[in-house]
């Protein structure tokens, strides 16, 4: 009975372990980001101090909220693209038999594995000519590289598993495939949509290299690349307080959402992932 | 997906043959938009950075046309000096590179192994029923939840040399008698960045060897507890066999990320060389020292080693898909 004690305190202590190392990091940014002046440079496990100022230079700064704005949308637009096209795609993939299906899915896949670098000065050069250079269209169309393969990828394992019967039923009654994906598929598919998007959408507004790149002008930053950039008056003054309070401003709304929809995260990760 | 052609062909009218051919020829027009997308965005400019490393292209020369083509120089070239000296000279024959090279080696083997343990350990302790495993589940989706330049400024503070929460408990606690820059200094730069990594990335881990772990039927644990077997064997003899393709698949996962990282130690040791990868030396070559040919080649090289990882989980992929139950 003592032992199991032993154990069960063991193991308790094993469980709290694991959610401090997770948490704590978030924390302490939060932490620091009310605190200014000195209270800043004051190592601290609680809160001592309590300020918005981190926040008010924050959003006074007039290229930050244009960033929000800018990652907001592009990450939006990216991600209805993606499914828009990801949609037909998938369910010609998931449901329909034709020669090459095997080579196209193990394409996608490996598209969605290479590394961004190898594209880099090629997309470059792309996105010059097309005039998109420092507009949020070149981070769109360079977003698309990994959304797509993605939404692809997690929607066909999804609309594989979708029961035989329904589409055989619409079939018989004479629905063409556009019917098929509209009016059948897409009511049961909601949910992996909505998750299969999501994850997109934190894919996009993560992305750094290609923002880093594509953009010059600080209006047209998305917000990553803001964070990296914010400075203080000289380079060797790093306005922690303000970059943490930017940190817990963009990171909130993502944590939020993550915890919302934890369980159907999971499945689509595993989707992507295992059933690979 | 057989078992549902099998299917259409048991529909059995006359006019199956033509509805066949019609889902055909309706799948190549859904397929069309995506397939023309990826050209653009992926199989073009693919071609293009190769191309380049086969060019003498600059930041000046890359739009007007006037980078000459260079055959291999950019990777290799043997030179011969008028005193008879031999010299080599490319990317092949790079200190640098080969040392950004064992960094990403160095980095991605170390990461995802530790990745994996504690990934195992974690996926372990939630895969048992104990009270508040939800609100664990939440707290483990945090790190992953956080952009990466959000967790490498985060950590860029609790790291700081002076005014670091870390220093501040490794001083109070006496593991270290003065301050460390961790970020700085060459000898624990990498490490920093490896505690960031495996911060970030162990929730992923721990949530795909979870649903790897859920697969195994309760029975088989009943049956070895009811059997008196101690847990530490069963755990060696059923669970971690039956784990295999679940690790190994998201081993390969992570490894292809891992090998390819940039912003995390862009942003974290920006001026280390001892933590300077492939990824972040050809963004170097090409955006700031505008060397579009030898940029393009260090990239189609990584692409080469990654390209190799893709087509080895390709075939553990298959390898795994049929040794599964079906």
């Amino acid at each position: 009975m003592k032992r199991s004690k032993l154990r069960t305190t063991a193991f308790y202590f094993c469980v709290a372990l694991i959610v401090i190392i997770a948490v704590f990091p978030f924390y302490y940014a939060i932490m620091t980001s009310f605190e200014t002046g000195t209270a800043i440079f004051r190592p601290n496990f609680l809160p001592e101090s309590f300020s918005w100022d981190n926040y008010k230079a924050i959003f006074s700064r007039s290229g930050f909220i244009r960033s929000v704005l800018n990652s907001v949308l592009i990450a939006g637009v990216t991600v209805g693209a993606a499914l828009l096209l990801a949609v037909t795609a998938s369910y010609a993939l998931a449901r329909v038999r034709f020669k090459g299906r095997g080579l196209l899915l193990m394409t996608i896949l490996g598209v969605s594995m290479f590394p961004q670098i190898a594209v880099l000065s090629g997309l470059y050069e792309l996105v010059k000519l097309l005039g998109l250079y420092n507009t949020p269209w070149a981070l769109v169309l360079s977003y698309t590289i990994f959304t797509l393969p993605f939404t692809v990828w997690v929607l066909t394992t999804f609309m594989r598993d979708l029961p035989m019967e329904i589409e055989e039923a619409a079939i018989v009654d004479g629905a063409s495939p556009w019917i098929i994906i509209t009016r059948v598929f897409m009511p049961l598919l909601w949910p992996a949509l909505v998750t299969t998007g999501l994850l997109a959408f934190i894919g996009a507004w993560n992305e750094f290299l290609f923002a880093l790149t594509f953009t010059i002008s600080a209006d047209q930053r998305t917000v990553p690349v803001a964070i990296a950039l914010l400075s203080g008056a000289s380079t060797q003054e790093i306005p922690w307080g303000p970059i943490m309070a930017a940190s817990v401003v963009v990171t909130i709304p993502l944590i939020v959402l993550v915890l919302i929809f934890q369980r159907k995260i999971v499945a689509g990760l595993t989707a992507g992932g295992v059933k690979g | 997906m057989t078992q549902s052609n099998t299917k259409f062909a048991g529909l059995a009218s006359g006019k199956n043959l033509n509805l066949q051919q019609k889902r055909i020829r309706s799948a190549y027009v859904f397929l069309a938009p995506m397939i023309i997308m990826l050209v653009i965005v992926a199989a073009w400019p693919l071609f293009r950075s190769i191309s380049f490393s086969f060019t003498d292209a600059s930041a000046n020369t890359i739009f007007n046309g006037q980078s000459e083509w260079v055959g291999f120089e950019n990777y290799l070239e043997r030179r011969v000096r008028a005193n008879g000296e031999v010299r080599w000279r490319g990317v092949l024959a790079d200190a640098d590179w080969w040392n950004a090279v064992w960094n990403t080696v160095r980095f991605s083997i170390v990461s995802v192994t530790l990745e994996t343990l504690l990934g195992l350990l974690v996926a372990l302790v939630l895969n048992l029923e104990f009270k508040g495993r939800g609100l664990v589940r939440a707290a483990i989706l945090i790190p992953w939840a956080i952009p990466t330049v959000v967790s490498a400024r985060m950590w860029g503070w609790m790291l700081n040399d002076q005014f670091g929460i870390i220093n501040h408990i490794l001083l109070s606690v006496g593991l270290i008698d003065s301050p460390i820059a961790w970020t700085a200094q060459p000898d624990t730069a990498m490490l920093a960045v490896l505690i960031v990594d495996v911060w970030k990335t162990t929730p992923f881990m721990a949530l795909l060897i979870l649903a790897g772990l859920q697969m195994i039927p309760r029975d088989m644990y009943e049956a070895a507890k009811i059997d008196g077997i101690n847990p530490i064997k069963v755990f060696f003899k059923v669970t971690l066999p039956l784990l295999k393709p679940a690790i190994l698949v998201a081993v390969i996962f992570r490894a292809l990320d891992a090998l390819r990282i940039f912003d995390l130690i862009y942003l974290l040791t920006p001026q280390s060389g001892s933590t300077m990868t492939m990824s972040v030396l050809s963004y170097r070559e090409i955006q700031q020292f505008g060397d579009y040919g030898e940029g393009s080649a260090m990239s189609t090289l990584l692409f080469l080693i990654i390209t190799t990882f893709v087509l080895l989980y390709i075939k553990l992929g298959r390898l795994n898909l049929g040794g599964e139950t079906r």
